[in-house]
């Protein structure tokens, strides 16, 4: 990399500009609003240039007989054109540089290639996946033409491959870009994807013992600029223009990939990255993207229901909250035990922590969550808020030290009432018998589990694509949520439930929206003063230095 | 701009305005006379009987789905019929072709299609954006039924009411 302050001179159709030393040619175009079509070019990957989508004219200074530049009446040198289009995608610019990206030459060339690709692809939009959002349809459209010369047979090629456990390959819709051969190659370090045969008959396979089981394989999907690739869990599932797009983050690790939840009609139907190079760059895991279908799933608790006997009997949000505060003013203070989950986002995790407060108990935890990390995106904690269950005060330094003397506690009968929320208590060693012992189990959750079976009060709430809030990544990034869809039924936002169970203590604490949490959150949390829900914007802020280490999790 | 409006000039017998009375009065008693004695009708005694007959080519009856002459269900579930549908009255969730099948080339087919024919207002937009010739409006005009769920046509409905349309492109033949 050069010195990052060299500025160059560079004309884009008449205009003279000044870029970065090492900008790419299409980069440069870009950034003076000039936009270059391409297919194999990303901004992430190497740039091979076998497309030829991106050709424009380029030209360099003339020269004098002394090799001086030229220059003309303007005082700006003169261009030699070189008569021939070049690609703009693998070649940086350079001082006086002259490029034309609306000639008739190049309108000529995309036109041209547009037509070659178009020779060997079958015209199968109407079930292709991808339609809707398909560079090979768009450009069509704007550089194309309207119809084919094309007479002879199409070459066949595989269809309907599984390339993968998630993946299906169409070899006739791809256009040989390789940019999931680049992905696989320099993103996931798992070079499994390749070209074979040759000239037309060309065709993208895996290798021939493997299969594009990676755990990132979903990108390539993402990337693939036509159908070629399709994911088999989004597969003839919907089409994507009806698709509600909502930006999130992704909350199976503490990672918090930037998303966006693809919605239609009050259900999930995918989840794709979104960019933000502080988090994700524009990738995102496998598990963490399908990893959404329990929302959709037809047990979803719905009702508030409370223990009469020994049956759950459906009642009203009402009658159900004043039963939980009655049961939590019964006990004494270390009598009550409160195990939240690092699931929640902050705001739920602040009201939890002020009800803690309220009832006087040190008896409160979160249930860590690990798994294995790899080296790309997956982080070992796979609860996406821990940080911000340590920052406000729910945990210590070590979360679910505190859980080994909950448990105890539940067994020897010290702790009479247990508020669990989004956490199935079998997780910290306790049986389903000994959680149906307990004079008083509040319960917040969205699936059953041992543990709402056992409640006395059971609370249906919301999961994550159905609230709004906030969480801190691994690396101290405050990230927001975006409610995409409504929870099922008569479930709630965690955050309104628990402060319904805060004023059924205390009477009305001035809490309307969520907003108002949020405020009070940052009041009360040094590292937070001065932020709003929306002053966080959608890719983030840093809140807490960057940590060489993350936090361990257990 | 105020300006002044020509008046036609008026004749005597027009002024007098009763002839112009009588000469009316006299083209009903002509209709009277001719529909009392039989030589004219202008009632159509619906629905014992039709205008079916006389119903021109074009006419935008019901929206249905037809075969082609191999059998074959031609809607691929697309779904553009759902997009374009102005009072979206039309439901398709797609499923895939099984591997087996005579047709797996063509990949996708509608497992359910329905169509809302209380909300259907007979445009014919799903007919026009159909890229397969898949969905064309029929001259059923008489949709009744007694309850809202007999007036959602199911795919069985809508193929009973489509039946097979011969003379249309194939694109989906193994050489293409």
């Amino acid at each position: 990399m050069s010195a990052p302050s060299e500025l160059l001179n560079v004309q884009i159709d008449g205009i003279w500009h000044q870029f970065q030393k090492g900008t790419r040619v299409i980069e440069a175009c870009a950034q003076a609003g000039k936009f270059v079509p391409h297919y194999c070019y990303h901004p992430k990957l190497s740039s091979p240039g076998n497309c030829r989508m991106c050709l424009i004219e380029i030209g360099m200074p003339k020269l004098g007989p002394d090799r001086k530049p030229e220059t003309g009446t303007d005082g700006k040198p003169l261009i030699n054109w070189i008569p021939r289009p070049q690609i703009s995608c693998a070649q940086d610019i350079s001082e006086g540089m002259g490029i034309r990206t609306e000639s008739p030459m190049v309108k000529e060339c995309r036109n041209g290639v547009m037509e070659f690709l178009l020779i060997n692809h079958p015209l199968d939009c109407p079930i292709c996946d991808q339609a809707g959002e398909c560079q090979l349809q768009e450009y069509s459209v704007e550089f194309g033409t309207a119809g084919s010369r094309f007479l002879e047979e199409k070459v066949k090629k595989p269809k309907r491959v599984e390339i993968g456990p998630r993946v299906t390959l169409d070899d006739e819709r791809c256009i040989l870009c390789s940019r999931c051969i680049r992905f696989m190659k320099e993103v996931a370090h798992d070079d499994v994807l390749g070209f074979v045969s040759r000239g037309s008959h060309t065709y993208l396979t895996a290798h021939p013992d493997r299969l594009l089981d990676s755990n990132y394989s979903l990108n390539t999907v993402d990337i693939c600029p036509v159908g070629a690739l399709t994911s088999s869990d989004f597969r003839f599932k919907m089409r994507v223009w009806f698709l509600k797009e909502t930006k999130s983050i992704c909350t199976s690790c503490a990672t918090g990939c930037n998303t966006i939840i693809g919605t239609r009609q009050n259900q999930v139907f995918r989840q794709t990255p979104r960019e933000n190079d502080a988090v994700n760059s524009a990738w995102m895991c496998d598990y963490g993207r399908l990893n959404y279908h329990y929302v959709n799933s037809t047990d979803r608790l719905q009702t508030p229901q409370i223990r009469e006997g020994q049956e759950l009997v459906n009642t009203t949000w009402n009658s159900a909250l004043v039963k939980a505060g009655e049961e939590l003013k019964q006990f004494s203070k270390d009598g009550i035990a409160v195990v939240a989950s690092a699931k929640m986002t902050n705001e739920e995790l602040w009201l939890t922590k002020n009800l803690t407060e309220l009832v006087g108990t040190s008896h409160c935890d979160i249930i860590p969550r690990s798994g294995a990390a790899d080296d790309i995106l997956m982080s070992a904690d796979r609860n996406p808020n821990t940080l911000g269950a340590q920052l406000i005060g729910l945990t210590g330094e070590k979360p679910g030290l505190r859980l080994k003397d909950i448990a105890e506690g539940v067994r020897s009968g010290t702790i009479k009432a247990v508020l669990a929320l989004g956490e199935d208590l079998t997780q910290i060693g306790l049986q389903a018998d000994e959680l149906k012992k307990l004079a008083s189990l509040i319960v917040l959750d969205i699936l059953p589990t041992e543990t709402t079976r056992s409640a006395t009060v059971l609370l249906p709430s919301s999961a994550f694509c159905e609230k709004r809030g906030s969480m801190i990544n691994i690396k101290g990034r405050l990230q927001r949520l975006h409610r995409a869809t409504q929870p099922p039924g008569a479930a709630r936002d965690d955050w309104e439930i628990v402060r319904d169970l805060i004023q059924k203590l205390t009477g009305s604490n001035g809490i309307y929206l969520i907003e108002d949490v949020f405020k009070q959150m940052t009041d009360s949390i040094p590292d937070m003063n001065g932020l709003s829900l929306s002053r966080i914007g959608d890719k983030g802020v840093q809140l807490v230095e960057e940590t060489e280490e993350a936090p361990a999790a257990i | 701009m105020p300006y002044t409006v020509s008046r036609p000039k008026l004749t005597f017998s027009e002024k007098a305005y009763f002839p112009a009375i009588f000469a009316g009065l006299g083209i009903t008693l002509r209709h009277f006379i001719n529909i009392l004695s039989g030589k004219k009708k202008v009632t159509m005694q619906y629905p014992e009987e039709k205008w079916d007959q006389n119903l021109p080519a074009h006419y935008r009856g019901a929206p249905t789905l037809v075969r082609d002459e191999h059998g074959r269900e031609r809607c691929v579930a697309c779904q553009l019929c759902e997009f374009i549908c102005p009072p979206r009255a039309i439901t398709i969730h797609p499923g895939e072709i099984p591997i087996e099948d005579r047709w797996r080339k063509v990949e996708k087919f509608p497992q359910e299609f329905q169509i809302d024919m209380i909300r259907c207002i007979y445009c014919g937009l799903c007919e026009e954006v159909c890229p397969e010739q898949a969905i064309f409006l029929r001259k059923d005009y008489a949709i009744t039924g007694l309850t809202r769920q007999e007036m959602v046509h199911d795919k069985k409905k809508l193929y009973e009411l489509g039946g097979v349309m011969t003379g249309l492109v194939h694109k989906w033949n193994d050489k293409k």
